[in-house]
């Protein structure tokens, strides 16, 4: 663009004086603007410095310049953590008054014990047990119905202070099912056999060669003492109910014999000196309102 | 203005802004104007007072803008969070209304309406009262600052003060309820954030209405820029009617010339129009981006013509392309109803009654449902399927409201909810409280031996078990058995 710098000029239609810049023959007016607005522009200039000595502001090496009121988002975190720190121990004494029952019944300690036990699963259970109680194999779905030691709340909350399995904790869930194969209990053909029974009893199809008298036997003498003659389980001793649509090993054939040669032990930890009791509560009312709670 | 020939690296590209002295005048369009600002301003100051009955549980003022809680009120209109969208249709009505006077009447908005043009006609007249009209003040602020002058400024800005202290606290009165603010602000027990926005109102209507005045209009507001590229040569503008006032000559030289049969114009060079403005511009120049049509310099010339015995109106409501037809000895024409004045008018009628039906029809019942992801579905231990959703019911009536869920999409399928008692029907009944929403786990289950694909469609219902209002939402009911 060629630039000229030519003598100002009036222009003749606006009355105004030109600037005397020039660009391929189109002139700049000068219509003045009011001091006013400079003297605001240097205002601001002065107010971005009282700024920068009130408020941090300039990067420094490792660090920045604190500023005078030393403003910093963090500290006003941490006020805020602490306001709700407050506002929550003052609901726990609510929940530490109630049991899971009447929680339920409580709209508002519902709410608390729902959001701050969804909480403390996610820390604390879902490595295991899955995000919302999904479960896995081995490790017990705890949205549906089917339960080893008990859905109602009193059951949950016995299982999660002490666990399944815990060493040296007397008031732990335990259940010792032999590992028949391995301790030499049952031969080879017996543990296929009662396989075969277990699914017969649960209402799937056995192989043709399978044989079921001899399962039915095996199963009479070695594991309808738990399990029940009917297979249904005991939730007593922590054995599962081998005729439903639920099972937490597998139920093919292969997972079976596993299970019924090698056992299984699964072990969960116990949370009573690990989580306070309010905490251990909400987790009871939540998995109990994850839709399998009785 | 720098003469020709000088360097051009010393033109003064700022200046010093020139005071303005607008003189009172009388008339038709000064009392408009203080009937306008009579009522504005008794809007503005009062509303916050009037009460409108909502039941127990809502706040009884009739306009209410209740930032803890999310809700505005406007007499009989609630508005929520996601209903903003009123607000955008409100905006949109508003500048379509704007376009509309500026196609019939130029600047309306500027001249009568705006908060600038209102607040600063009052803190005019309040300076009037302790500093005199133009010419007393004019002769102040020349000679040396007396005690008299100096004690009716004080005065003149105290009141300032207090006007603007009173704009601020009524600003604050539209977002709590106003008595008991008022009660609060007294005895100095209301939140902060209350003393500072008084103290921010306070210092922008003192500022602006008080010392900024013109320059708000000349040099910050983005309308007159928008207006201009909005007008047309059919818009009525204040017009100084040149062809009847040219050429400007004493009364006594227009006798002599119209004696001898000679031209002679109306306009007497009086100043009177220039003296009133309170831009401080000269009409007589044209339309110009700094007039804001307030119509009082046709108040001055009027009372002038009458004085000389001449017709009044040589300033008027008019518009350039009359001049020019009156100055070729054509009749004037006025046409106000127009392509653009019908196009902008239409404009407003649609978007108006769009937001009318869209009020009147507006439900007040919500329902949205969110599938569970984790898990998608439990086999449970007879064999069914189940899927859980969590279930937002929004209440928007001032009362409790019990909501029956049901659901449906396939056979045999019910629906229960964590939590919530079901009814004697066994649908759960969901009770939401007046004018809030409440979330619910709900489990839908479809018995064994159902053929599921691992997706199907289905609808949950929830149904107001008094007023009948039935909302619904789809959703889908995911099962085992292939890829997703």
């Amino acid at each position: 663009m060629d630039q000229k710098h030519d003598a100002p000029q009036v222009d003749a239609v606006t009355g105004y004086s030109t600037t005397g810049h020039e660009w391929d023959g189109i002139r700049e007016l000068n219509a003045p603007l009011p001091r006013w607005w400079l003297g605001v522009f240097y205002a601001c200039i002065l107010w971005s410095i009282g700024y920068w000595i009130v408020y941090p502001a300039w990067p420094l090496l490792t660090d920045t310049t604190k500023g005078v009121i030393g403003y910093a988002s963090r500290s006003e975190i941490s006020v805020e953590m602490a306001q709700l720190k407050a506002q929550r121990a003052a609901q726990a004494t609510g929940m530490a008054d109630a049991t899971p029952a009447q929680i339920k019944a409580d709209p508002t300690l519902f709410q608390i014990a729902m959001a701050q036990g969804k909480a403390a699963f996610g820390d604390n259970c879902a490595a295991c047990h899955g995000v919302g109680g999904v479960g896995a194999k081995g490790y017990p779905n705890l949205n549906d119905d089917d339960w080893l030691w008990g859905g109602s709340p009193a059951a949950i909350q016995q299982t999660i202070r002490h666990g399944i399995r815990v060493a040296g904790d007397n008031d732990t869930r335990v259940s010792q099912m032999p590992a028949f194969g391995r301790d030499g209990v049952l031969k080879r053909e017996e543990t296929v056999a009662v396989a075969s029974h277990v699914r017969e009893l649960a209402g799937l199809p056995t192989e043709p060669k399978a044989d079921l008298v001899l399962g039915r036997k095996v199963f009479a003498d070695n594991c309808a003492a738990c399990h029940g003659a009917a297979g249904k389980g005991n939730q007593e001793l922590g054995a599962p109910n081998l005729t439903d649509a639920i099972s937490l090993y597998g139920m093919d054939m292969a997972s079976l014999t596993e299970t019924i040669a090698n056992s299984r032990n699964g072990v969960m930890p116990g949370w009573a000196g690990r989580l306070d009791e309010t905490t251990i509560k909400a987790l009871t009312v939540y998995v109990h309102s994850l839709g399998g709670g009785q | 203005m720098s003469a020709a020939g000088a360097d051009p690296d010393d033109i003064p590209l700022f200046a010093a802004s020139r005071k303005v002295y607008p003189q009172s005048v009388s008339g038709p369009f000064r009392r408009a104007k203080w009937l306008i600002l009579f009522l504005c301003l008794g809007i503005y100051y009062l509303l916050p007072f009037l009460r409108w009955d909502r039941g127990p549980y809502l706040p009884n003022q009739a306009v209410l803008a209740d930032i803890a809680n999310n809700r505005f009120y406007f007499f009989f209109i609630e508005i929520w969070p996601q209903e903003v969208y009123y607000f955008t249709g409100l905006l949109i009505l508003a500048s379509f209304i704007l376009f509309l006077m500026n196609a019939v009447a130029g600047r309306v908005w500027c001249g009568y309406l705006c908060p600038q043009t209102v607040w600063t006609d009052l803190f005019l007249a309040v300076e009037r009262v302790f500093e005199g009209d133009r010419r007393e003040r004019m002769r102040r602020d020349a000679e040396p600052w007396g005690f008299d002058t100096l004690w009716r400024k004080g005065a003149k800005h105290a009141v300032w003060l207090v006007i603007a202290w009173w704009t601020g606290g009524a600003w604050v009165l539209y977002f709590a309820d106003a008595p008991t603010l008022v009660r609060e602000l007294a005895t100095f027990t209301a939140p902060l954030s209350a003393y500072v926005w008084i103290a921010i109102l306070t210092f922008t209507t003192y500022a602006l209405a008080g010392i900024m005045r013109e320059q708000v209009c000349k040099y910050m507001c983005p309308w007159p820029r928008i207006q201009a590229a909005l007008t047309d040569d059919e818009a009525l503008n204040v017009t100084y009617r040149y062809d009847r006032g040219e050429p400007r000559v004493s009364v006594k030289q227009a006798a002599k010339l119209r004696a001898e049969g000679a031209p002679a114009g109306d306009c007497i060079d009086c100043f009177q129009c220039a003296a009133v403005c309170p831009t401080g511009i000269d009409i007589r120049d044209g339309a110009q981006v700094d007039c804001i049509q307030c119509g009082l310099c046709i108040d001055a010339c009027d009372n002038v013509m009458t004085k000389i015995g001449r017709p009044t109106r040589l300033i008027a409501y008019d518009t350039e392309g009359n001049i020019q037809r009156r100055l070729a000895g054509l009749a004037a024409i006025y046409r106000l109803v127009r392509l653009r004045t019908l196009a902008y008018a239409a404009l407003i009628v649609i978007v108006g009654g769009a937001m009318l039906w869209q009020l009147a029809t507006r439900s007040t019942a919500a329902i949205s449902v969110l599938h569970e992801r984790s898990p998608l579905f439990v086999t449970l231990s007879d064999g069914s399927i189940r899927n859980a959703y969590a279930v937002r019911l929004l209440n928007k009536r001032p009362e409790h409201r019990p909501f029956a869920l049901t659901v449906s999409g396939l056979p045999g399928i019910r629906i229960e909810s964590v939590g919530v008692a079901p009814s004697a029907d066994l649908r759960p009944v969901v009770t939401v409280d007046p004018d809030s929403s409440r979330e619910v786990r709900v489990l839908v289950t479809v018995p064994a031996g159902v053929p599921l694909s691992p997706s199907q469609a289905i609808t949950i219902t929830a149904s107001d078990l008094f007023a009948g209002e039935t909302v619904r939402a789809d959703d889908h009911f995911m099962a085992p058995g292939g890829q997703l």
